[in-house]
């Protein structure tokens, strides 16, 4: 959707409704730090916003190879969004090795916007180029193509500043911010005031990087290769405060939440480990809301800290990968027949083994389901966007407290890094996670149950005349002494299941959107949301019969799944593995469900799910 | 009415509960259990502030025969939910119960990191070294050539001394006592309990089934005075029926002297505090059949405790920052929607 008007300055404006920018170059490049700030004043321009972030999982890869190339894709629109975008109407390459991995994404005629100086011989070399792609004629066909000496042009703004050279360098990713901010028509300030804060102690960079932004945005105005400069309006939000969250942050936000809600210390213990460490990271700063982080020496002891901590009234969570769940399940176990209430975040990564541990997939749920020995059944939250991680890890710790058990966060590598606006909360708007220790000894039995929930209750040590045993050995019910009888067992198994099950009475239904008269119902669960419902969104505006719903709850699952199930002459889920909740629900409801996998590190696009959908309704 | 420790003084008879003791009779556990619920009662802590955590084996059935707070956790890994446990309640006194397959095989890490750490637990490490739940399987600290059920033609495994891994670990309390040794035995368990820190008591523990008389040379009163050499801070080291035999130090090595011919004054002292753990280690490698079995404290050493240090650091940054969780929210930068 274009809308053209004349500008002053000799130039004309137009207005688009969303626009997909992807910035990449070298690992040294600062392409992280360009997309975010671009992301940040898009959001402050009041456009809503959608990040990704891709960068390689060696700290230091060879500077201009292939492996070394860092990217940002950002998406903003004057809409409700909820994707990064699939396919960049701009791609801002710094380097040859850039260009080669991110150029067959460019929509065909999308802006390419490369630095020309980069583009030396031995890069190009390192990239695997014969000739300079810059100079193939055929490119300029196929997009619109900005070939700038970016350096040289950094360079020469700074030229009276008495800086080495490569640190004037280290400015051109400030240039081309500016060019793409005069591109957008957005302003300079936030920038500006990031600059001016984060280089406090070093004026004299703080002055190299305010000169190269205003340099690239002072470019874009008057040179006679850009005469269009687009504009995005607002879009129509709803009222509140925001700001921006990838699931991680809005994760750990969550965690601590809890706590305050439960009016608890938080403690959070765990093992460092690709994509999950920024929940430690953030958490450790915390300290002043009296979170309590241990750095474990592996993955069994952060799952045995949690529980020790649990056991003493904190409210405790750990956060890891797949190949650390692996590690964990016994733990867990042990979390379970103690029945301690606790959380584990997952943020699933390509697996098995060490598999892609910077790239996403949701490949883990039948592990978190039935990946312990045992009859041993955990509840599974899966957030839906960045900022659901913030709402799901405070509904975990209330399941947890009320129902008295572990509970699984299934997150993805996806959400942890992605971004979104996130409507920050009052607190006083945040129901209050209700905490019983009982005292009163008499009577007391270790494992007596709520009738409504079935948990048991939540003595402390420190309480007088309630000394009691917990442990893993099954036990007889009400007095959790130890027991291997049978009909002890038998009750015992059946205890922990119902506890699990009944949590199906204190969850929301699940809410289908869409075509009102879909006869296909387009299923997923956790971070495929937004790539699901636009989708859906695009083709039932345009009259197809398909409708969508997202599961956040995934066990026990909403009571009303299977009447919505029930409903549609087809079911399709796609997910990022090979049909694993294709596999429960076909169990659970006997509907012969469609499944659409996956397994390539990245997220669904909007595009692929579509034409599945299409693939789909063509064989009625 | 409800059972209220502070009315009046805690006897042994308070930490006995009512289920019954299942491990073999003769077996030295029964020894240590009867120690710990004689010594608990000494240490003025309210029964309800104690926490015994237990891993997997023999041993780790202590918990259910305590009347105190507890958990019967899994295998090799109590001190991990011990220090979790204490991050969350620093007030409690917190023990933990392993044994030499659950401490120093399947736990060894837990083991190593909780003692590094000087997270302010006590570990007790009921040494039998033999698998005794499992049907006798050599362990980490079975002695070469043990022959077992896994090892019928003799282990050919170099075992670990578990307070030489202790001082590996820079543990600051490590000690050693033997099963029988009823007074020895509280004096130790006393002094772990009293140290600031992680503790470490080697408890050398007769497996009657499995592997009895592992520690006769040291238990046989007709041995024993031969045998044993009882660690006393600034004290010589002098050992034998009537003291006539001592410790000292030629060069780097120890040697067994007659007192008599060399002169107390030539002995090698006794030092627990010394900073460097080089007395600490010599001592720990002594044993049969040259030299006799060091037992009491080794290292007892003043440290920062972590459990501590965690919660001044939290009481540092609430003295520093309000606890404002929606400033929190609002870190970075924000924009309105109106």
């Amino acid at each position: 959707m274009v809308d053209s008007s004349a500008s002053t300055a000799g130039k004309s404006s137009e207005t688009l409704d969303q626009v997909t920018i992807l910035f990449c170059g070298d690992s040294g490049d600062g392409m992280q730090l360009t997309g975010t700030q671009m992301g940040t004043t898009s959001a402050i321009c009041g456009n809503d916003v959608s990040t990704l972030p891709d960068y390689p999982a060696e700290i230091r890869a060879p500077a201009g190879s292939l492996g070394g190339v860092s990217a940002f894709q950002l998406h903003f629109a004057s809409h409700e969004i909820h994707t990064p975008g699939d396919s960049p109407d701009v791609l801002v390459a710094m380097n040859p090795a850039a260009l080669k991995i991110h150029l067959p994404r460019l929509l065909p005629g999308g802006i390419l916007i490369a630095d020309r100086d980069a583009f030396t011989v031995r890069n190009l070399e390192k990239a695997g180029y014969a000739d300079n792609p810059l100079e193939d004629a055929a490119m300029g066909t196929r997009y619109r193509v900005h070939a700038l000496p970016v350096t040289t042009l950094t360079l020469k703004v700074l030229e009276s500043l008495d800086l080495k050279r490569s640190a004037k360098v280290r400015c051109k990713n400030f240039f081309a911010l500016g060019l793409v901010y005069w591109l957008y028509d957005r302003p300079l300030e936030q920038s500006l005031t990031w600059i001016e804060k984060k280089f406090v102690r070093m004026p004299l960079v703080a002055e190299a990087n305010r000169l190269a932004l205003q340099a690239g945005y002072h470019y874009g105005e008057t040179a006679d290769a850009f005469s269009v400069q687009w504009r995005v309006p607002r879009t129509t939000g709803r009222q509140g405060t925001y700001r921006l969250v990838n699931g991680n942050e809005a994760a750990a936000l969550g965690l601590v939440t809890a706590a305050r809600l439960a009016g608890k210390p938080l403690v959070y213990s765990s093992y460092p480990i690709t994509p999950a460490s920024e929940i430690l990271h953030s958490l450790s700063r915390w300290k002043h809301l009296d979170v309590r982080t241990i750095q474990a020496e592996d993955e069994i002891a952060a799952m045995g800290a949690t529980i020790g901590a649990a056991y003493g009234g904190s409210l405790a969570a750990t956060g890891t990968s797949g190949p650390g769940v692996c590690l964990k399940s016994e733990a867990l176990n042990l979390a379970v027949m103690l029945e301690l209430p606790l959380v584990v975040i997952n943020v699933q990564r390509g697996g098995p083994s060490t598999g892609m541990p910077t790239r996403t997939e949701q490949a883990d749920l039948l592990q978190a389901m039935f990946g312990r020995h045992g009859e041993s059944p955990v509840p599974l939250l899966a957030p839906a966007s960045p900022a659901d991680c913030f709402t799901l890890a405070i509904e975990a710790m209330r399941i947890a407290v009320r129902h008295m058990t572990p509970v699984f966060i299934l997150s993805e590598g996806f959400l942890a890094n992605s971004s979104e606006p996130w409507r920050i909360p009052r607190l006083q708007d945040l129901e209050p996670i209700v905490v019983k220790h009982p005292t009163e000894p008499t009577g007391f039995q270790p494992y007596s149950r709520t009738p409504e929930t079935l948990a048991r209750p939540w003595v402390l040590p420190g309480t007088p005349g309630m000394e009691h045993r917990l442990g893993g050995l099954e036990k007889q019910p009400l007095t959790g002494n130890v027991s291997y009888a049978a009909a002890d067992h038998e009750t015992m198994c059946r205890l922990r299941a119902d506890k699990i099950a009944r949590i199906a009475g204190f969850i929301p239904d699940l809410e289908v959107a869409g075509h009102p008269q879909a006869s296909l119902l387009v299923l997923g669960w956790g971070g495929s949301y937004g790539a699901i419902r636009t989708a859906v969104e695009r083709l039932a505006e345009a009259g197809r019969p398909v409708a969508c719903a997202q599961l956040r709850y995934l066990n026990p699952f909403p009571g009303n799944l299977g009447a919505v199930l029930a409903r549609y002459k087809r079911v399709l889920v796609p997910e990022l593995n090979h049909g694993q909740l294709a596999l429960l629900l076909r169990a659970r409801y006997l509907v012969d469900v469609q499944s659409m996998g996956k397994l390539q590190g990245q997220p669904f696009k909007v595009g692929e799910i579509e034409a599945c959908i299409m693939e789909v309704l063509s064989d009625d | 009415m409800t059972t209220d420790n502070r009315r009046h003084a805690l006897t042994r008879r308070d930490f006995a509960t009512d289920q019954d003791v299942r491990w073999c009779p003769g077996c030295g556990n029964n020894a240590i259990l009867a120690q710990m619920q004689k010594t608990l009662p000494e240490l003025g802590v309210p029964r309800e502030n104690i926490v015994i955590i237990s891993g997997i084996g023999c041993s780790s059935r202590f918990p259910y025969y305590m009347n105190t707070y507890g958990i019967h956790s899994i295998h090799g890994r109590a001190p991990t939910l011990a220090m979790g446990l204490k991050c969350a309640r620093p007030e409690l006194l917190v023990w933990v119960v392993t044994g030499d397959g659950d401490g120093l095989a399947i736990g060894g890490n837990h083991f190593t990191h909780a003692l590094r750490r000087n997270v302010d637990i006590n570990i007790l490490l009921f040494n039998n070294r033999i698998y005794g739940l499992t049907k006798g399987q050599y362990s980490p600290t079975s002695e070469p050539g043990t022959r077992t059920q896994s090892s019928p033609d003799g282990s050919i495994e170099n075992p670990v001394n578990p307070v030489g891994v202790a001082i590996g670990s820079e543990a600051s309390f490590i000690a050693r006592t033997v099963d029988v040794f009823q007074q020895h035995c509280a004096g130790m368990l006393k002094r772990a309990a009293a140290h600031r820190g992680a503790s470490l008591v080697e408890i050398a523990q007769n497996c009657i089934i499995f592997n009895d008389g592992a520690w006769s040379h040291l238990t046989d009163p007709d041995r024993r005075l031969e045998h044993v050499l009882y660690l006393e801070h600034g004290q010589p080291m002098r050992f034998g029926k009537q003291g006539e035999k001592g410790i000292r130090l030629n060069g780097l090595q120890p040697e067994v002297v007659d007192v008599a011919t060399v002169g107390e004054e030539n002995l090698l002292m006794h030092d627990e505090q010394a900073p460097e753990p080089t007395l600490a280690y010599l001592l720990s490698r002594m044993g049969p059949p040259d030299f006799p079995t060091p037992v009491g404290v080794f290292r007892a050493l003043d440290k920062p405790v972590y459990s501590q240090q965690l919660m001044e650091q939290v009481h540092a940054a609430q003295a520093r920052e309000p606890a404002d969780l929606e400033a929190l929210f609002r870190q970075g930068e924000t924009w309105e929607i109106t």
